[in-house]
């Protein structure tokens, strides 16, 4: 009897199959502190889309995604202290959400075998897979994104923006300063003089940086701004009528939070952008469906469809379809941080799978290998309607300028890699 | 006129206006140091929940919905209201007369007698409480402030026409001065002048005099520090919401709007933490100071000078001046 019950125990632990561990995605969000606003929307996005596959798909490839928030307060101490706290618990991918915190975790979540995945921000420079094994910034980064504006300026300019004169107003740190490098190169490439004007943290008194701009009379300005330097700058360039049609936003310069309060002054105002606007994508009748209606919204479901909650989904989604790929690469559904890595080094996106996802050109295709970590550089731009309170897309995901930023970025990152003794990742 | 002379006139004339935007926020530092000796580091904090607050109130938002909604299960945002200006920014003093008596009944009646550090670090837990508070009640989003007397006539912002076209048929070049800056100064000569009769002319305002001169001796004629020191933590909460009100109107009612406590302190630090005439010329000294700078100077270094040359011309009248222009030399005997 004894016997008989031991072995029918082992046959239905058999038949069950060996225990899956969840995939953990771990989130580092803000919801606190001065840039809240724009947090909060992105781990909505981020946390509503795994539980849009738990709900609707079992998971993913049958294991169930656990999104792990860690609260960083948008400060770098923070966030590497979440990291540290988290990384245990079988983390497969970081969002860091901050270009300070990404820094400060390259080195250590290469030694630590999990991959990073900075979207549209952190070291723009890691796109060459060859030295930044662990680190991945597809579809977008900061150089493309200056670049993306240069082509759309030369685009509805005829082609010739040679002798105008483009000002950057930027956010004075590592961030802001990011596109400088690639301007100037622009700048002497297509004859366009660059006035770069610098703007104190947190941003709020720019009155010296715009009546500098008053009194030289750009034809454009871009800007690389975050938090509240965003929305005093479009309100002081409403204030000495700049005209909006003429100022472009990087992407973090670009969602509703930083144009609603300057109300109708603030129509026309442009921004870059590496994902579609609004809600108008089959995916968000499901996020309906199985997310809100169910009750299971991480917020109170009222920041879906804007451009920071659209771009939490997107980074999930895409981080969702690598683990599918590393299970599919490794032959197994319980995959590990090095499998993620894996699944990102190989991730491609396609129009056809965007549509398969219920996002129909939602973003832009591209492929990932090992020496491009940054997809195929594709930005598009999108405008503000104050009268509708809605952004739109109004500029197909176009190339940008890699002769100049490839070269940039060897340079960078050889140096990197010359500093920190990095061998060859892709030989 | 040389161009560049018309150039440094208008910069000159912007840093004054920003420099009222600076001596608002000074000014509540000032009114609750000078009558209880606590450097309160939550002002900039009480700026941002009197904006929340009167933004929330004006809206019709309810207060604590998204915590109501998540214990109860209901979905209420709104009450459904619109509240004229006024009426918001009445019932936003009663909010902040509110606070201040929590703020002496939970905290501060308890740490009577204590150190100053003692006191400033009682004032930085406050700060985290009441941001905290801020969020917990009217949420993370930014705002959009309108403070409108009527349909028509709103808070205004943008160029002063009349200035560009005087300015320019005078020299050729029109100035630029935002009219949201001529209102500050406007509302900052009101209140200084409103806190000055307060002061003077009235009972509580000398008491509150007497109070700040000597505690002991104020006690003595039966001056009650309790109800003292609730009137001034109610007025410096008066004096941050028309700050928050007016650099809300500037970037919108947000968390970082805290931050504006930044620009205040090299402000106090040269008008003196005891004068109100002191926060005022303080804040234009800075105002004008960091803007020529950075008109002048900072193209050839890079520029972004305005928040450290604030400090360091606060630092070199410290050096001469430890007590600020217009602050009271403290002499301690031992």
């Amino acid at each position: 009897m004894k016997l008989k019950l031991t072995t029918a125990a082992l046959a239905a632990l058999m038949a069950a199959g060996p225990a899956m561990a969840d995939l953990v995605f771990p989130s580092l969000s803000y919801r606190t502190g001065p840039y809240a606003s724009g947090g909060i929307p992105f781990a909505d996005g981020y946390a509503d889309y795994f539980t849009l596959l738990n709900e609707r798909d079992g998971g993913i490839g049958g294991v169930m995604a656990r999104v792990l928030e860690c609260e960083t307060g948008y400060n770098t101490e923070k966030g590497v202290e979440c990291y540290e706290s988290t990384k245990g618990e079988g983390s497969l991918v970081y969002q860091p959400l901050s270009t300070g915190i990404t820094y400060q975790l390259i080195p250590k979540a290469t030694a630590d075998d999990i991959p990073i995945h900075s979207m549209g921000y952190g070291r723009t420079s890691a796109k060459n897979g060859d030295v930044f094994s662990h680190v991945f910034n597809y579809p977008a980064n900061y150089w493309d994104g200056a670049s993306g504006a240069i082509n759309y300026l030369l685009e509805s300019n005829g082609g010739d923006i040679s002798g105008k004169k483009v000002a950057l107003v930027y956010h004075n740190s590592a961030y802001g300063k990011e596109p400088i490098r690639t301007l100037e190169e622009l700048s002497a490439k297509h004859g366009f003089e660059l006035l770069p004007l610098a703007v104190d943290h947190p941003g709020q008194e720019q009155k010296s940086q715009w009546l500098q701009i008053r009194r030289e009379r750009p034809d454009f300005v871009l800007m690389w701004g975050w938090g509240v330097m965003n929305q005093v700058a479009i309100q002081e360039a409403a204030n000495i009528r700049f005209p909006m049609e003429n100022f472009i936003g990087i992407w973090w310069s670009g969602s509703e939070n930083d144009v609603l309060p300057a109300g109708d002054a603030a129509n026309g105002y442009k921004a870059l952008t590496f994902h579609g606007v609004g809600s108008d994508f089959p995916v968000f009748d499901d996020i309906q469906k199985y997310v809100v209606d169910a009750g299971k919204a991480a917020g109170a479901g009222d920041q879906i469809g804007t451009v920071l909650y659209n771009r939490g989904l997107y980074a999930a989604m895409l981080a969702a379809e690598a683990a599918k790929k590393a299970q599919e690469i490794h032959g197994t559904a319980d995959i590990t941080a090095a499998m993620m890595r894996d699944g990102m080094e190989a991730l491609e996106i396609t129009e056809a799978k965007m549509a398969e996802l219920g996002l129909p050109n939602f973003g832009p295709t591209f492929t990932v290998s090992c020496a491009n970590h940054g997809g195929d550089a594709l930005v598009g731009v999108t405008q503000w309607d104050a009268s509708a309170g809605t952004w739109s897309l109004i500029s197909d995901f176009k190339p940008t300028d890699q002769d100049v930023i490839n070269a940039l970025i060897q340079e960078d990152s050889a140096a990197y890699a010359a500093e920190n003794n990095i061998g060859s990742n892709c030989n | 006129m040389p161009e560049q002379l018309l150039f440094a006139m208008e910069v000159t004339l912007n840093g004054l206006m920003a420099g009222v935007m600076y001596a608002l926020v000074a000014l509540g530092f000032v009114l609750i140091f000078k009558a209880s000796g606590i450097f309160n580091f939550a002002q900039g904090v009480m700026a941002l929940f009197a904006a929340m607050t009167f933004v929330g109130i004006q809206n019709g938002q309810v207060p604590f919905s998204h915590l109501i909604n998540a214990i109860f299960g209901t979905k209420i945002h709104y009450f459904g209201w619109e509240l004229h200006s006024m009426v918001a920014i009445l019932l936003t003093v009663v909010v902040m007369i509110a606070m201040a008596w929590a703020v002496q009944r939970f905290i501060f009646r308890h740490l009577v007698g204590q150190e100053p550090i003692i006191l400033f670090m009682a004032t930085i837990g406050l700060a985290y409480l009441l941001e905290g508070i801020a969020d917990l009640m009217w949420g993370a989003e930014i705002k959009k402030l309108d403070v409108c007397l009527t349909d028509q006539t709103c808070l205004p912002q943008g160029i002063n026409l009349a200035i560009d076209e005087t300015t320019f048929n005078l020299f050729g070049y029109g100035f630029f001065i935002d009219n949201l800056d001529i209102t500050a100064t406007i509302v900052a000569i009101i209140l200084v002048a409103i806190l000055v009769a307060f002061s003077q002319y009235t009972k509580q305002g000398r008491a509150m005099r007497a109070v700040a001169d000597d505690h002991q001796a104020a006690l003595s004629v039966g001056v009650s520090l309790n109800y003292i020191w609730i009137l001034v933590w109610s007025v410096a909460g008066f004096v941050a919401l028309v700050a928050g009100i007016m650099w809300g109107a500037k970037s919108g009612v947000q968390f970082s709007l805290s931050l504006i406590a930044l620009k205040a302190l090299p402000v106090l630090m040269l008008g003196g933490f005891t004068s109100i005439p002191g926060a005022i010329v303080g804040g234009l000294i800075i105002g004008v100071g960091e803007k020529l700078f950075e008109f002048a100077i900072g193209p050839m270094i890079g520029g972004a000078t305005e928040n450290w040359f604030a400090y360091v011309l606060a630092l070199i009248f410290l050096v001469f001046r430890p007590q600020g222009l217009f602050g009271e030399k403290i002499i301690e005997r031992v």
